[in-house]
């Protein structure tokens, strides 16, 4: 059964539908990429699939249990870190476990455990100030999966990161997914980075936004430096950018 | 933030105008330019709070014991205000208004009531410092709490927040920078409102000391008790900054 079912999904603002009908998706461990153009509505259908707004149609279901509508089910991740500069990265990290009510030295101390297969160590008494960008969105990404082991919606996350740091931050990405083996949703524009994190890449067109194809990567794991200058690579590359000329 | 080196030429600047200042003042006086009567030299005032320290502090204290209840009853009742004025839309358009006119009554002419109100005692004055010093708490945590970021708001609402948790993780702490700027003018109107209160009725303070010497024409004590007042209000400035400092670590660091 998948973990994460979005069914039918519309939803309209001002009278004007900006999502049409979109079923998705996502099996246990898997990485699913939404690919399209800015302002498509990915930014809407992860609202709605997060539980910030009601979808017009459609429901969204977790493990089969439906979660329209309600927040604090799915974990959500922007462009921005937001990682909030008054609080320490421990602090930060921890907080989606204090807003469960979870008390703060355990908190605390339940968060320590991924700092070091984050990435993270040492950081653990700094402000946010205090990292670079890529280092910030690590710690963004810790803060996800600590608000939900299950599902996490990703809107690109990465797209604010210079390329070489987005490269670092790609491998890295793949390893730690390797080991944690957490059900993503990625909203990206970056048909590269699509084909190198996903299981499958979506295409979201049109207005109102619909998912026009799915395309399979199928490709072994861990994906290394060299997949992006592969033959293969490029080939999906190939088919993704026919399919977005020609919906 | 500020780096070291110009903040302290800023501050050498400003040590060279307030001495220049009081350089010719005394010139002016010393030299008989200016009548003594008139207005006594540096040195008289200097000589004059000197001898007169230990009534100086004996009313001080009676001053500072009303700022201090008032400054803090202030900062209960301006924050209290702007929680429930920003929880609350329509309590927002009911109140503020009124917020704005309380500051719009001229201090001078409600003091003279107040003392009719309420005697001689401390409850006048504490009420006027109150409504002094509530409204920069208020209008300053009002803005901070609207300013928060949206993004931020959406993002613990996904992570299941309810209106308090955001209001503890998000709007407090963001508003903190905004509190400060306004508990920094409140300190200085809380000392200064003291003063006023006393001079209109009371029977003791600064501001009672202040009718009494002004009565007898002792200009060099006048000038004495004015600058021990400015030293209390920049006194309890920089103890609002240093209080802002240790509430605020993340601000002192640099990356």
């Amino acid at each position: 059964m998948a973990v994460l079912r979005a069914e039918g999904i519309t939803k309209s603002f001002d009278g004007q539908k900006i999502i049409e009908n979109i079923t998705l998706e996502l099996y246990e461990g898997e990485l699913v990429s939404l690919v399209g153009v800015s302002g498509g509505g990915k930014t809407t259908l992860f609202n709605v699939i997060a539980g910030l707004s009601q979808p017009d149609e459609g429901r969204i279901f977790l493990d089969g249990v439906d979660i329209t509508g309600r927040p604090g089910q799915v974990s959500y991740m922007l462009q921005k870190d937001l990682l909030l500069p008054y609080r320490t990265i421990e602090d930060n990290v921890a907080l989606p476990l204090l807003i469960r009510g979870v008390k703060k030295k355990e908190a605390r101390k339940r968060a320590s455990d991924f700092f070091s297969q984050f990435g993270l160590e040492g950081t653990q008494k700094k402000y946010p100030a205090q990292l670079s960008g890529g280092m910030r969105q690590r710690a963004a990404l810790l803060r996800t999966y600590l608000f939900s082991e299950r599902v996490a919606l990703l809107d690109e996350p990465f797209s604010a990161l210079d390329m070489l740091t987005k490269s670092c931050i790609h491998d890295w990405y793949l390893q730690v997914m390797a080991q944690i083996h957490l059900s993503t949703l990625f909203v990206t524009h970056d048909i590269d980075e699509a084909i190198l994190l996903s299981d499958r890449v979506c295409l979201l067109t049109g207005r109102p936004g619909r998912i026009t194809k799915e395309i399979r990567i199928e490709e072994p794991r861990p994906r290394g430096k060299d997949f992006p200058l592969s033959e293969r690579f490029l080939e999906h590359k190939r088919q993704i950018l026919f399919y977005l000329e020609n919906s | 933030m500020k780096g070291k080196s110009p903040s302290i030429t800023s501050r050498l600047w400003a040590c060279f105008s307030v001495l220049g200042v009081v350089l010719l003042w005394q010139l002016l006086t010393g030299t008989g330019m200016i009548d003594a009567y008139l207005l006594p030299s540096p040195l008289m005032v200097g000589r004059a709070f000197f001898t007169e320290l230990p009534s100086l502090i004996e009313h001080s204290k009676i001053t500072l014991s009303e700022a201090f209840t008032g400054l803090g009853l202030g900062i209960l009742l301006g924050f209290f205000m702007a929680v429930i004025m920003d929880q609350l839309e329509p309590l927002y358009q009911a109140l503020y208004p009124l917020v704005i006119l309380t500051q719009t009554v001229p201090t001078v002419a409600i003091a003279p009531l107040l003392v009719l109100w309420f005697g001689y005692e401390m409850t006048p004055k504490v009420i006027l410092i109150v409504v002094t010093t509530f409204f920069p708490i208020t209008v300053g945590l009002l803005s901070g709490f609207k300013s928060a970021d949206p993004d931020a708001v959406s993002l613990l609402r996904a992570m299941g927040a309810g209106k308090g948790q955001i209001f503890f993780y998000i709007k407090l702490p963001q508003a903190m920078d905004q509190f400060f700027s306004g508990l920094r003018i409140s300190a200085s109107y809380a000392v200064v409102g003291a003063v006023i209160s006393e001079w209109l009725g009371g029977f003791g303070g600064l501001g009672v000391y202040m009718t009494r010497v002004k009565k007898a024409f002792s200009f060099d004590k006048m000038f004495a008790v004015i600058l021990l007042i400015s030293a209390i209000s920049l006194l309890l400035m920089s103890g609002v900054d240093i209080l802002e400092r240790l509430c605020m670590p993340w601000k002192r660091i640099k990356n």
